[in-house]
Order: structure tokens, then sequence, then C-alpha cells
């Protein structure tokens, strides 16, 4: 129970944009609340003991584009903040076949060269330009974006800076900007490589959690997007937060309640209040009323529009941009415990081939392949799985000589053709298990426990319409003018004082934070425009 | 070069075939090519860190503690033995000579760590005192396992390490290897160091690999030593202070008081040991002549982050220290001082430094610049004093 019946704001959702945009709020001075309807906070980042000693990251997995803005701001790294290095990346390819990259350029330059020897060169080629790219897109992605239909100064303001932004950049670095928003990430590879291993470990973040193949114009952006993170300065690189994404969203917790917000857990709101068109506080499913003059949502879009409020108060072209707005539900979490570390033929026994992801993508076909079923509402044979044995990176996952092995699969429709997810859970996780015993035999020896996670157990467990792990797919006409709606993209709502800080608003999702950051300082703007008049 | 009685296993486990050279002898500079995995290793985990190239000395006699007591600085007096202390001893003209960790293995026998050789200069204070000082750098091995998971590895192999104090030490058998485990290390993190006689050295390195597996417990180099002692605010001799020996003007020597080590004469008044520099020390308490305070700087991410922007470059996170002299100005652009130990710390997250202002500008959350090379030129970025050590968790004395 809420210790008050009053605060200046209330933030529905304790995922992890819910958990920033509060600490913000607190961090101003607000009094805010944090309302979670399930009895762990994090979201979709949160890591569970499912099996006695193991703990698992049921959901999302790693780190990489969680704004550094953010760490600093919100002062994370006294409430716990440690991101761990996953220097490795393994890619298996078919019949034994692999491409194991480091942290030495060199030593990556040779392995690539088994596989082809221009592809060695042309990577640093790719990584450079791209590294461009993303430092070109950088201010736009930690800024709140223009309101297209906006007439005020401060509209006019942001597209001016826009222009202005885009105008001074490079023509080659916006020429490549503007292939990658557009294309598709096959088209882009096949520009500088030639070996199909490598083109579908690099096509891999061009599908991960969208409905694409590494062959559909669009995957290119989605590359993109998961190529705006960094690690220590270095762009496109991941780490692993200690006791994973739980555990940083602990950390998160921890520092929105340093600044005095205050959360609470099994807290399902039914609604936000209104009056005359004006938040005035929230009502929860057991009846409790809270007040508050400031409401924000971190739910997705159909939650925040349709759920929580009325959708006859909203303008027409509001509620028809969230009805056709894209939530697919096309990705799945498979976690194992493991008796052991999985041996790998061509590798020795050691673990550090294992300090990064390992990508299940043996060529461009394989994954566009895997797409294909997916099209036609079933699930892939042959799935995408990016995988990471967790403990290895951070002991304290698993007990000692023990493993963690988290497993994201794709393609996996949240609309299945004539079943259900509930029939197909235990199917889905064979055939992954399969997968990997293909490629680790022995596999499934090592298995003592094992967690499938569907899209409709996403969309159940989390709220997350669909089962879309980024609360509204990433495709163009969704993106930053438009997310979730032209006119409605600078987390503000129709409804005064009702605000939105989900993935589902600019940035958009994974764990990045940037959403309810921006929305943070726009709440935070609005108020103090408020008090100069 | 020289080699540590650790180094079969040490040459076995460095894949990198980089060697520093550390007091004559060849110690890895680091492990692996990810030198951050070594160093997450021991913030998260723990690191072995062989760190037996130091100079030891046994001082042993029923005068031993009267020796020290006029040699060292800090008050050995309440060093009672199964205790350690981190000490510092100084010239006549209170600037420090050096800096170590003693020992107390009993009533009347000292173990005492150095960077220099220091044996002559101990023999020399000897005179009519009924004590004896030897060198026993060669005679023992230490390893340093720092960390987190330190404590419960060690204490599988030595139970009574679960019970050691911070500076804490005890006497054991790890098999049948006589070893001296003291909680101490040079990393601000729970930490221990283990001596142990020479020809046992391999075996206490297989008995704490063991020990520790599963549990990410990695061997790390002097890179991550120095990444570390500078996130722990321990000082570097020929970094952070020159011995007075080898300085050739006052301006580069330092007092203990300078580089922040005041508290170890809080009682002063209260004891009558004669030690060297003893009178300098009382007069720099008693006038305020420091010349200048070593102090933490916070570097403003902002702000480094702008400086980096505006010449269309992304902020580069080097966590290799920089460990020669970085200008320091004060708010109004006059120098104010230098960093002497610069880096981005990936724990924290910002880069810090250790640095010398005058101590005016000494004070916790002073305003002040660093000077960053970026593309060949300087920029002043923003720095703001902070309480020192830059990680304190609460493991390290709890």
């Amino acid at each position: 129970m809420a210790n008050k019946t009053a605060y200046d704001a209330i933030v529905i959702g304790g995922g992890h944009n819910g958990l920033v945009n509060a600490a913000y709020l607190a961090k101003e001075g607000l009094d805010t609340l944090i309302l979670e309807k399930r009895d762990v906070i994090g979201g979709a980042a949160i890591t569970e003991e499912l099996y006695p000693g193991f703990q698992f990251t049921t959901f999302s997995y790693a780190l990489s584009l969680v704004r550094p803005d953010i760490v600093q701001e919100l002062d994370l790294v006294a409430h716990g903040f440690m991101s761990l290095p996953m220097p490795h990346s393994l890619a298996l390819g078919s019949d034994g076949n692999y491409l194991l990259t480091g942290p030495d350029k060199y030593l990556n330059h040779e392995e690539i060269s088994r596989h082809s020897a221009k592809d060695a060169e042309r990577l640093e080629d790719y990584e450079h330009l791209l590294a461009m790219v993303v430092q070109a897109v950088k201010p736009l992605f930690d800024s709140v974006p223009p309101n297209l239909h906006g007439k005020e100064p401060e509209d006019l303001a942001r597209m001016v800076a826009l222009g202005q932004h885009l105008t001074g950049l490079d023509p080659s670095v916006l020429h490549e900007l503007v292939r990658f928003l557009t294309g598709s990430a096959a088209d882009i590879l096949d520009d500088y490589f030639e070996n199909d291993l490598l083109k579908a470990l690099l096509a891999s973040s061009g599908i991960i959690g969208s409905a694409v193949g590494p062959r559909s114009q669009g995957s290119g952006l989605v590359l993109l997007y998961h190529r705006m993170g960094e690690y220590d300065g270095l762009f496109g690189t991941w780490g692993f937060h200690k006791g994973g994404n739980g555990g940083f969203t602990k950390v998160l917790a921890r520092a929105a309640e340093a600044f005095g917000a205050e959360i609470v857990t099994r807290a399902p709101v039914s609604e936000v209040i209104r009056s005359n068109g004006t938040a005035i506080g929230v009502a929860l499913e057991d009846g409790t009323e809270l007040d508050a003059p400031i409401v924000v949502s971190a739910l997705d879009p159909r939650r925040t529009f349709f759920d929580l409020v009325d959708r006859r108060e909203l303008p027409t072209d509001l509620v028809e941009s969230v009805e056709r707005m894209k939530f697919t539900g096309i990705a799945s979490k498979v976690n194992f415990a493991l008796d052991g570390l999985p041996r790998h033929p061509a590798m020795g026994d050691g673990d550090e081939h294992f300090r990064g992801f390992i990508n299940i993508a043996p060529s461009i076909d394989y994954l566009e392949r895997a797409f294909d079923e997916s099209k036609y509402g079933w699930y892939s044979g042959d799935p995408y799985i990016d995988a990471c044995i967790q403990s290895v990176i951070d002991p304290d996952m698993a007990p000692p000589g023990k493993h963690v092995m988290s497993c994201f699969v794709q393609y996996t429709p949240y609309h299945l053709r004539e079943s259900t997810w509930d029939q197909e859970r235990d199917r889905l996780g064979d055939i992954v298990q399969a997968t990997l015993e293909r490629h680790f035999p022995g596999f499934d020896d090592l298995v003592l426990h094992r967690e499938v996670v569907t899209p409709l157990d996403i969309e159940r467990t989390l709220g997350l319409t669909e089962g879309d792990i980024f609360a509204g797919a990433f495709l163009a006409p969704q993106m930053y003018f438009f997310r979730p709606a032209a006119g409605w993209n600078q987390y503000r709502t129709p409804i005064d004082g009702y605000y939105q800080c989900g993935s589902g608003t600019h940035p958009g999702g994974a764990v990045i934070g940037g959403p309810g950051r921006l929305a943070a300082s726009q709440i935070i703007g609005d108020r103090r425009t408020e008090t100069d008049v | 070069m020289r080699t540590t009685p650790f180094h079969e296993r040490t040459s076995a486990a460095n894949e990198t075939g980089l060697w520093s050279h550390w007091a004559g002898h060849a110690v890895a500079t680091k492990y692996r090519i990810d030198e951050k995995v070594e160093y997450f290793a021991v913030r998260q985990a723990a690191g072995v860190l062989d760190t037996s190239a130091l100079f030891k000395y046994r001082i042993t006699g029923p005068d031993a503690e009267r020796l020290l007591s006029g040699v060292l600085a800090r008050d050995i007096t309440k060093c009672r033995p199964g205790q350690a202390q981190y000490t510092m001893w100084c010239d006549d003209q209170g600037f420090l000579i050096e800096d170590g960790v003693v020992l107390r293995i009993s009533g009347d026998e000292y173990w005492l760590t150095s960077a220099e050789p220091n044996l002559a200069y101990l023999q020399g204070m000897i005179g009519h005192q009924r004590v004896e000082v030897e060198d026993i750098s060669d005679d023992f091995g230490i390893l340093a396992v720092q960390g987190p998971a330190s404590r419960t590895v060690l204490s599988a192999l030595v139970p009574e390490v679960a019970e050691l104090s911070f500076f804490g030490l005890t006497q054991a058998k790890i098999g049948d290897a006589p070893v001296v485990i003291s909680r101490t290390g040079y990393t601000g993190d729970l930490g221990y160091e283990i001596w142990v006689e020479r020809n046992d050295a391999i075996a206490i390195w297989d008995a704490v690999f063991e020990a520790s597996a599963g549990r990410g417990v990695l061997p790390y180099g002097s890179m991550v030593m120095h990444m570390t002692r500078i996130e722990a605010a321990l000082l570097l001799i020929e970094v952070d202070f020159e011995s007075s020996r080898f300085a050739w003007v006052d301006e580069q020597k330092a007092t203990p008081i300078e580089l922040g080590y005041g508290w170890m004469f809080r009682r002063l008044e209260r004891d009558d040991r004669a030690f060297v520099g003893r009178k300098a020390i009382e007069q720099e308490l008693a006038t305020g002549s420091s010349r200048f305070r070593l102090v933490g700087l916070d570097v403003d991410w902002a702000s480094y982050q702008l400086a980096h922007r505006a010449l269309g470059l992304p902020a580069l996170k080097d966590h290799v220290p920089v460990e020669w002299a970085t200008m320091v100005h004060d708010d109004a652009g006059q120098v104010a001082g230098h960093a002497s130990s610069f880096m981005y710390s990936p724990l924290l997250q910002r880069h810090i430094a250790l640095a010398r202002v005058s101590p005016r500008l000494a004070a916790v959350g002073t305003d002040l610049s660093i000077d960053v090379t970026i593309n060949n030129r300087n920029y002043p970025v923003e720095a703001a004093v902070r309480r020192l050590p830059f990680y304190d968790p609460p493991h390290k004395v709890g």
C-alpha cells in the first residue's frame, strides 16, 4: 500500500523506463510514487531464481543501449551499477564451422581471414562507418523530437535544430544513415562482405525483436538501432550488468528511492482519473484512489491510451494511429540451468569463447528461411538464437561450476496458425534445445531446468501488447516524429497532466531508459513553464 | 630479468606476451588482451596478483619495536602482534622517503615491504639496539587475492581468514606450506596477501585457484594493479610522490601531510617517539606550512563529452592510467597544480584523478579544471575535488 493518498506525480509501471522517469521526477523534488502491478519491479528487466541457486534473466538479458547520461545524472554507480564486459562474440556456422572474435582487432583479422581475407579488412571500414552514423544520430536519439504539427516557438526551434544538425553532417554519413533507415541489412552488408557466416552475424542485429528478415526493407533501421548503444564509449558493444538486467533495475529502484520516490508493488492500476480533460490521479484495481496532478504511463501505447483512459475522450487521429500501430511479438526466450559448460567440438574446454554472445545464424539464408515460416503463422524449425552463458561473465549467476544460459529465439510469431502458444510452448523449448544439441553435442545431458517464454507469456506477464518486446515495432513510420503517433511524440497526451514514458515513445524499446529520461525532461519543463505563468 | 617464485604459473597464464619490469623482476603486465576482464574479476569476484617483486625485510630482536619506532613516521607501538600497518618513513626534513606495509609477526618480529632497497638504511639506524634486519626479499613470494570473493576462497583453505579484521594477519598452513596471510592489499577492496616461502609458491598458487574454481577468479597484472590502486587512492612511488632520497630539489619532495596522510599524526602529542622527521612534521602541523594537498578529482562527464563533441569526436573512455603530470587549473584559469594519476574508471563510469593542488583549493567540492588532450591539443574539462578514496565498498573493512 502507498504511504499517502496524494502525490505530486504517479508513474504507472515499474519497468526500467518507469523507474528512470520516477527517479528524475523525484530528483527534481516531486513527491513521486511508482505503481507496479507485479510483485517484482523491473518489468521486462528482471532476474529471477527459478531454480535453486540459478539466476534467470527471464526476458531482457544484456545492456548496451542504456543512455550513459542516465548512469551519470541518476548517480547509478553509487547504487551499484556495474556493467561487465563481453569482449567475445561466437558465431556458429553449419558443419561445426565457427567465427570467434574478441578484443584484439589483429587477432580478429586473422580469425575472419580464415573465412575471407577481404572481409577481415572490410570489417574495420564497416565498423568505422557505422560508428560515424551512430555518432551522427546520437544527438537526435537523446533529445525530444520535434512535433511535426506543432506551431509553438519550441516546436519550430526543434525543427530548425534538427535541420541544422542534418545539414551539418558529412554528406556520405547522411547518405549511409538514410540507407540504414530505409534499406535492408543484407543489402548494406553485401556491399562490404562476401562471407555468409560473418554477414549473418552482423545481420542478426537487424532482426532482433522485429518481424523482418535480413533481406526485408527496414532491417537496416533495426540494425542501426541496436548499434546505438555503447560500452565504455565503444559504440555497438554490449555489457552484462552484475546480477543481470534485474540487477540493473534494482539499482534504478535504489536510485529512485534515494531521490525520495516511493515504490509500491502488487498495485495494478485500473484507470487514470480525469476531471475536465485533466489527469487528477489514478484508481487501483482494488478500488484505492490516489491523487496526483501528474500521471505518467510507462505502459505501451495501447494500454496508455485505450486501457487507462477512455478512447472516446481522445482525438480521432491519435486513436487511429494507436490502433494501427504495429505490435509484433516475434521473439521468445528459452533459458537454461546447466550442470556444466557446453562444449563445442571445434573449441577447447575453456570458457573464454563464451565471454560474450553466441550467435546461431549460420547464413543469411538461414535467417531468411527462419523468417519465412513466421510469415505464415508458424515458428522456425531452425531458429535464430542469440545465446549467452551469463554465469561465465558473472559467476554469481549460478553455483560454482554450474551455469545459466539465456537464449533469445526468433522467429516465434504471436499469432499462430491453428495452434496456441500454450500448446506449442514445450515444443518450442525442444526445438531450441535440439538446435543447441546440434552445435554442442551432449547439451541435453547438461540441462537441469528449462524456462520457455513465448510472446503470449510476455503479453500475459508484462502486459506488452502481443508480446512486442519494443512496445511497438521498430518500423520507420513508428519512430521519431511518429512514436507513438504524429503530434503525440513528445511524451504528452491530449489529457493535461497525463504523460507517457514507455518504450512506445521516442527513442524506443530495449533497456535504454531514453524514453523515461526524455519524458521527465518534458514533464519538468512543462511544470516550470506553468509555474512561471 | 629475474623471475618471481610464481613465474612458472604466471608465465603459463599470460596469454599476451607482455611483461613489465618491477624491481628487477618480470611480472605480467596483463594476462589477457582485454585487461578489463581481469579488472572486473577483482571488483566482482576476486583477482590474484603476484607482488613478490616487493623488497621484504625481517626485523627481529627485543628492540625491534624500538628500532621501527624511530624509523617509521606512523606509531608502530599501536601495531600489536597479529596486526599489520600501512606505514611511511621520512627524512629529517619530514619529506617522505617511502611507504610500505609492516606485519607484526610476534612481539619481537616484524616484516616490512618496500618499493626500493632499504636494508642499509634500516641497518644504519640500529646503533646499539638489540635488533637484526635481514633482507628476505628472495625467501618469500607474496600472492595478493583481492576482491569480494577473496574471503570465501581463502577461508576454504584457512578457516581463520574468515575472522581476520582489516589489517589483521594470521599464521597458518595451506597443505604443508606455512603461510602468513594478512588482510591487506592495493585495491581498496576486501582482500588478502599471502606470504609463502619461495619453494612452496607454486603449491599455494595452485591451491588458491583450486579453491576458487568456478567463482570467476582470475590472475591480474600490473596494469589492473595500477587501475585499482587509483580507485582506492593508494599512493605509487615515482608517480604520486618522489622519494626524497632521489629528489634534486625540495619542490619534488612531499610530506605525508601533503599527500593526505596527516591522520597518521593525530595523536602525535600523546606519544614521545623520536622518529626521523618528527620535528619537521610537528612544525608543519603547527604552522600549516603544507605546500599542497593530494586530492581526488571527479572529472565532469558532461564537460568531458562536450569537449569531444565540439570537435566531432566521440568521448574516449580509456581506462589505461595516465601516470604523469596533467595540468589542473582553478576556476580563474590559473595553475592550481597537477594530476599525478588520471584514468577512466570502468567501475565508476567516469574519469578520476589524483591531483596535487594548493591547500586553498583542496576542500571537497572545489571547482577546478583538468587539461584533457584531444586531437593533440589540450582542452580544459571541468573537475571537482571529492572525498577519497574513489571506491570504498563496505566489504573493504566489513
